[in-house]
Formats: structure tokens, C-alpha cells, sequence
């Protein structure tokens, strides 16, 4: 479904729009009250930036030293190129280990591959520990954002979930309840984990570690209890040195939901004694992105989310409406990438009003990138014939002032005379919910003309 | 200083008090500036959905149209952002570089070249800005509220010094109205989603009169505003800053 289809549908419902624009809104605002409050914030989205681009140009060295220093460290480094090896790397490790219970924090990567349905399938039981996770995994949803994964439900349908798979009383949704029951399930699966898999925010050249953020501990508590741990990430999420954590981790958590820090940035550097830590490097497209100059920048990303949280369209239409891993603005131009055709419809969800490049703590230029994609769209996939006709005769008729000239007269004649009931009809879209403008007398440049000749 | 008054399409087409406004108060300010005859479009309702390559022909007869001229100026940012922005599919001829370098969004030539803000405009009225997003976060007209800049605004400084005119602060400062060419009618129901949620925030704001420079963004919000009967007025801001009621 065309993005734009979904979006209608989501907007069936007011009510639920309202509260969806509402409650992101809040987290956007709670994001400017936490920029505002530390000195330099753009000066920092400027080295952010820098450090990325720099990353990204050299690449291929800073994965050997990482690589290099992790394996000093006594963590086993692998290397996928795509989903189906990312996937097969973790079956194998976990054979290996006759696991069987799986824990996994967030990860978008892993989303991104699809790793729980292949795990379930060679019956492996993973959990999404990460409660927004846990919520949509149990609801059989994709998350619908990358930092709150379940922000499409509301309380009271959290509390109908837990109810059917968790046996939890009736609460008319209230949430600390909900929070405590979600835990003493969790407790358990933590407890009887055979191993834990977690994403990485921060992979340190320098020092072969890597960081990862979360707000419930459940990365360190998984990791931490089990025998093995798996980490997976795309190979852009790199930065040269650790002292480089200063600006990211400052950023990160102020740009995701307003908070000065994650409550947990755990530093992961080597495995403790008779366990084993895997890192498994991802490429997936990535190599094929950072060819392209136009959309390379869009490897900076570090999943904060608020080019969601601040993007009017996302507010209103929800994540699932864009039908990708990665919705929202970020995803919209990263998608197209991967395959263009069923994107295809997602760069034209957006006004491009680039509230999303100025939001965004590593400065990628989103709406630029959404503008360069459509170009390209336009040529590559099969566009309606009626708006591809229309598009091209536009672009003649513009060129010719006479022929403009005689259109434009048209056109006002139209609008001047026919009925309204007609012009706002079922056919033209525009006057579903909005008046046309009304028209009157002459057009600029007959009245320009006529005072001209009575000077 | 020779000055070339551009007016968009629809400007042009739809709302030529628009345009009329925009002449008079520039002539008012004493400027020498005149409307070249037989402007079409800057291209951006092509470039924007993606048939930029279509749109050479027409961004070519705007620097023929204006290449002539010390300052072009015109009363829409979009329109004027993509000129800045988007002519670079051009060849970049001097004539093409100096158009670019030299095409001013109206409040910003004023505002910026003239350097002027009062105009001796009265306009006893509540007032609303609609900051439309490319006038915004394009030509950065003002700071936005995604950035950390100290606070500024245009519009702002010019509207301030309208007699009788008392500015409303909003609940959202800045963000979009959901027009976006022919996002509009492609993603017709966030699009009417986003009009109608901009409209209530001026509202809620005790608004009587929208403003903006940019009239294809109060187009869409005044469709809305009539078909829903509201009782708001929607004024392009050269009309305001022409007033002197
Ligand atoms: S694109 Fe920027 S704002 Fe959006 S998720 Fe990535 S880092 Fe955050």
C-alpha cells in the first residue's frame, strides 16, 4: 500500500491522530528544553556531522582497527554482508552453544534482517526485552519508531495485550502495574537466557568496544546473565576514538527523548571470564548507500528518532504507514535504497519543510535527500501515465509565455465561471475539504499592462 | 538599483491583489521596479515532484526574463528558494549565477537591502505568522525552533512596527501547514490534517488575520478556513504592510 493510502486510513480515526501528534510533540519539546539547556548544541551537531563524514570516508580503515582491537580484547569479530548471513552467523554461534532461550535488547539491525521469525523458525524462543519491544512483539506488530517502538498503542491496549499473554488483572491501563508485571515476566526469561544479543549504538575504532544505550537496563541485564553475548551492528556505527562518546552520547539521548543521558550507556570492551562476546559487522546495502554521493550522508544516522518525533507528516499518519524497518524521514530515504519500486511512494511523504535536517544531531540534509530521490524515482519506477502527462506538459507550457498566458486565462475563465458545486466536487481532489480560491477581474499582468498604458 | 518584480504563477492567476500589494509597496519604499512581461513559473511545482529535468525550459526563461536586473523580488519563499536552490541544474552562466545570488523573498529585500522596517503601515488587527517552512528553513528568514540561533524573525520586525497591529503568539511557532504543492493532493488527508491543525492553533491563539509570506501555504489554509466557515481572514503580508487603514 502507497504510503499516502495508509495514512488516510490512520486518519479515519481523529481522535487517535490527535493523541499520536500530541504525544511525539511532547517528546519534541522536551528535546528543545534539553538542547536549550547545554551551550554550543549546534556547534556540537557540527562536529557530530564532521566526525561522521569522516568516519564514512574512511571507512574500511577504522573496520580493520576496530576489528583488530576487538579481537585483542578476545571478542570474535564477524563479518556479514547481508541479512541472510548476519542471520546465519547468530544461528550458528547459538548451535554452537545449544542455545535455546534468547534475550535481545533493541536493535533496528535486527529488524532489520528479520532475525526473530528466522530464529523462531529453527525453533530458537528470542524476547524482545525492551518493554516498547516486548509490547509490539507480543502484539505480532513491527515496531512503529525506532526509539519507542510501541507509541501507536495507548495504555489501554497495552493492558488488553498483557491481559491475553501475560494473565494480568484488568487496570484500565494503568501503567506502573503494567511496567511491574512486564518486569517480573521479563525477570524470568533474563534468568533462563541461554544468550543475549543486543544491537550497538557506538563501535570505538580505537579501542575495539562499543556502547550501548537504553533507559531499562536490559541490555546490561541480559548480557550480564548469560553465558554469550552477540552484538550486532551496521558497519557505519563506528567513531575513530573514544573520547568522541563525549559528543555523541551528549547528543544522543537530548535529540531521542529529551533526557541529558540514557540512563544506561554501558561500555562493553571484553568478555567476561568463561564467557564469550561476538561482535558481527553488517553491511546489508550499506557499501551500496555510501557509493551513492546524494543519499552517503544518510549513513550518519544514530537513531535517535526525532526526525520522527518532529516530523509533521510522521505525527499524523504513524510509523506503520511507511511500511519499512525504518519509518519516518530517516527511513524514507534510506528505504528507497534497498528497493526502490515498493518505496517508492515514501520520498513524496513529506512537504519538505526540513524540519527534520535541522532537528537531526549529525546534520543529515533529509529533505534534500527526499527532493534528490524523487527526481530519480520519477525516471526509474512506472509513475501514473495521467500524472506523467500532465508533469510534462507543464513543463512545456511554463517554458511559453504565450501558451501559459492563454492557459492561465483558461483557467481563471474556468474557475470564474463554473459552478462550485462542480469545482469542489468527488473528481477534484483538492476541494474534498477545501474551498478553491475565488477568482475576480483581471490577473497581475493584465492589470499591470492596463496601468501601464493610462500612465 | 533596478528592481524586477517576479510573481509566481499563481500569484499571478489566483491572488493578484497579491502582486499588486507587493508593487505598490515597493514603489512606496521608493524603489525603481518594474514587472517583467511574460513570467511564467520558477519551476518549483515540476521540480518538487520529481520532473526537474522537465522544468529546464522554464527556470531558462526566468533568468532570461530577469538577468537584466540588479535585484529580482518576489512575494512567495518557496518560490524564491527554489530559485536559489534548484538552479543548479542550469549551466551556471554568470547570467544564471547572478540571478541566483540576486532573487530576494519580499520582507527579506526590505528587510535585508533596504534595510527598513517601519513603512508607515496601520493595521489595527490581531495578527497570526504563518512561517511557511522554505521562507523558514530555506532562506532562513527567521530562526526556527528545531535550532538553538538566538531568536529572530523577518516577518517579525517588519510586522512590529505596523501601527495598531497586535502579533499573536502561537502554540506551535513554526510548524508546517501541510500544502506542499502536489503533496496537497497526493497526501490529501494528512495534508487537510496538518491545514486544519494550523488553523486551530491561531484560533486557540486568539488570531484574527493569518499572515505569511508565502501565499501558496495560506491558499491552502484559507480553502479550509472558507469551507469550514471559520472566522479567520487570511492576508498575504505585503497586503498588511501596504495597509494603512
Ligand atoms: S536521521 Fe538524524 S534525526 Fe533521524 S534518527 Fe537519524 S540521527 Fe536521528
Amino acid at each position: 500500500m502507497a504510503h499516502a493510502e495508509a495514512a488516510a486510513k490512520f486518519n479515519e480515526n481523529e481522535a487517535k491522530v490527535n493523541w499520536h501528534d500530541k504525544a511525539l510533540w511532547f517528546v519534541r519539546q522536551k528535546r528543545d528544553k534539553q538542547a536549550h539547556k547545554i551551550q554550543g548544541w549546534e556547534q556540537l551537531r557540527d562536529y557530530a556531522s564532521a566526525l561522521k563524514a569522516n568516519v564514512l570516508s574512511n571507512l574500511d580503515n577504522y573496520l580493520v582497527q576496530f576489528e583488530e582491537n576487538a579481537k585483542k580484547n578476545g571478542v570474535t569479530v564477524h563479518w556479514a554482508a547481508n541479512a541472510e548471513e548476519h542471520n546465519k552467523i547468530i544461528h550458528s554461534i547459538l548451535q554452537k552453544h545449544n542455545a535455546k532461550k534468547i534475550v535481545k535488547s533493541k536493535s533496528m539491525l535486527t529488524e532489520e534482517c528479520h532475525l526473530n521469525p528466522f530464529l523462531e523458525a529453527n525453533d530458537i524462543e528470542v524476547i524482545d526485552t525492551d518493554l516498547g519491544e516486548r509490547i509490539v512483539q507480543l502484539a505480532k506488530e513491527p515496531p512503529s519508531h525506532i526509539v519507542l517502538p510501541a507509541i501507536h498503542k495507548t495504555k489501554e491496549e497495552v493492558d488488553e495485550l498483557f491481559q491475553e499473554h501475560l494473565g494480568t488483572k484488568p487496570s484500565g491501563g494503568n501503567p506502573e502495574y503494567l511496567t511491574r508485571e512486564a518486569r517480573k515476566h521479563l525477570r524470568n526469561k533474563f534468568l533462563q537466557a541461554d544468550a543475549a544479543i543486543t544491537g550497538v549504538n557506538f563501535a570505538v575504532a580505537d579501542t575495539g568496544g562499543f556502547v550501548v544505550c537504553t533507559n531499562e537496563g536490559n541490555a546490561d541485564m541480559g548480557a550480564h546473565l548469560a553465558k554469550v553475548h552477540i552484538a550486532c551492528m551496521g558497519m557505519e556505527k563506528l567513531i575513530p576514538q573514544e573520547k568522541h562518546l563525549g559528543i555523541f552520547l551528549r547528543l544522543l539521548a537530548r535529540s531521542a527523548t529529551g533526557q541529558p543521558i540514557t540512563t544506561y550507556s554501558s561500555y562493553f570492551n571484553k568478555p567476561e571470564e568463561g564467557k564469550e562476546m561476538h561482535i558481527i559487522i553488517v553491511d546489508n546495502g550499506r557499501t551500496e548507500q555510501l557509493s551513492r554521493e546524494d543519499f552517503r550522508r544518510s549513513l550518519h544516522c544514530i537513531r535517535c528518532g526525532a526526525c520522527m518525533n518532529t516530523c509533521p507528516i510522521y505525527r499524523r499518519s504513524g510509523g506503520h504507514s511507511y511500511d519499512a524497518t525504518i519509518p519516518g524521514p530517516i527511513g524514507s530515504i534510506l528505504s528507497p535504497g534497498k528497493d526502490l519500486t515498493k518505496h517508492s511512494s515514501l520520498p513524496f511523504a513529506s512537504t519538505l519543510c526540513g524540519s527534520c535536517s535541522d532537528v537531526c544531531p549529525v546534520k543529515i540534509n533529509i529533505h534534500e535527500q527526499l527532493y534528490k530521490w524523487r527526481q530519480i524515482i520519477v525516471k526509474d519506477v512506472p509513475q501514473p501515465t495521467v500524472k506523467k502527462n500532465i508533469m510534462k506538459a507543464a513543463g512545456s507550457i511554463l517554458a511559453k509565455p504565450k501558451t501559459y498566458d492563454f492557459v492561465g486565462k483558461s483557467t481563471r475563465f474556468m474557475l470564474k465561471h463554473t459552478p462550485k458545486s462542480l469545482i469542489n466536487s468527488k473528481i477534484n481532489t483538492w476541494g474534498h475539504a477545501r474551498d478553491l480560491p475565488e477568482v475576480k477581474g483581471d490577473n497581475f499582468e493584465e492589470w499591470y499592462k492596463k496601468r501601464q498604458k493610462n500612465e | 538599483m533596478k528592481v524586477g518584480l517576479f510573481i509566481p504563477c499563481y500569484i499571478n492567476q489566483l491572488y493578484p491583489q497579491v502582486g499588486i500589494a507587493s508593487l505598490e509597496l515597493l514603489e512606496k519604499l521608493g524603489v525603481d521596479v518594474e514587472y517583467p512581461l511574460g513570467q511564467t513559473c520558477c519551476g518549483q511545482p515540476l521540480g518538487n515532484s520529481g520532473y526537474e529535468e522537465d522544468s529546464k525550459g522554464t527556470c531558462q526563461l526566468f533568468v532570461e526574463n530577469f538577468k537584466n536586473y540588479d535585484y529580482i523580488v518576489g512575494p512567495s519563499g518557496s518560490c524564491v528558494y527554489h530559485v536559489k536552490k534548484h538552479f543548479d541544474i542550469l549551466e551556471q552562466t554568470e547570467d544564471v549565477k547572478r540571478v541566483r545570488d540576486n532573487t530576494y523573498e519580499l520582507c527579506q529585500f526590505i528587510y535585508q537591502v533596504l534595510g527598513k522596517t517601519d513603512l508607515g503601515a496601520s493595521f489595527p488587527h490581531k495578527v497570526g505568522i504563518h512561517k511557511s517552512c522554505h521562507g523558514l528553513r530555506g532562506l532562513r528568514l527567521g530562526s526556527c525552533s528545531e535550532r538553538m540561533d538566538p531568536h529572530f524573525s523577518t516577518e517579525e520586525n517588519l510586522l512590529k512596527e505596523v501601527k495598531g497591529l497586535e502579533l499573536k503568539t502561537l502554540n506551535r511557532a513554526d510548524e508546517c501547514c501541510g500544502f506542499g504543492g502536489t503533496f496537497s493532493v497526493f497526501e490529501e488527508a494528512i495534508s487537510v490534517k496538518m491545514g486544519k491543525d494550523r488553523i486551530q492553533d491561531h484560533i486557540d491563539s486568539d488570531v484574527e488575520v493569518i499572515t505569511g509570506a508565502d501565499h501558496s501555504c495560506l491558499m491552502h489554509l484559507e480553502g479550509l478556513i472558507n469551507r469550514n466557515k471559520q472566522p479567520l481572514k487570511v492576508m498575504h503580508i505585503a497586503e498588511i504592510l501596504n495597509s494603512s487603514i
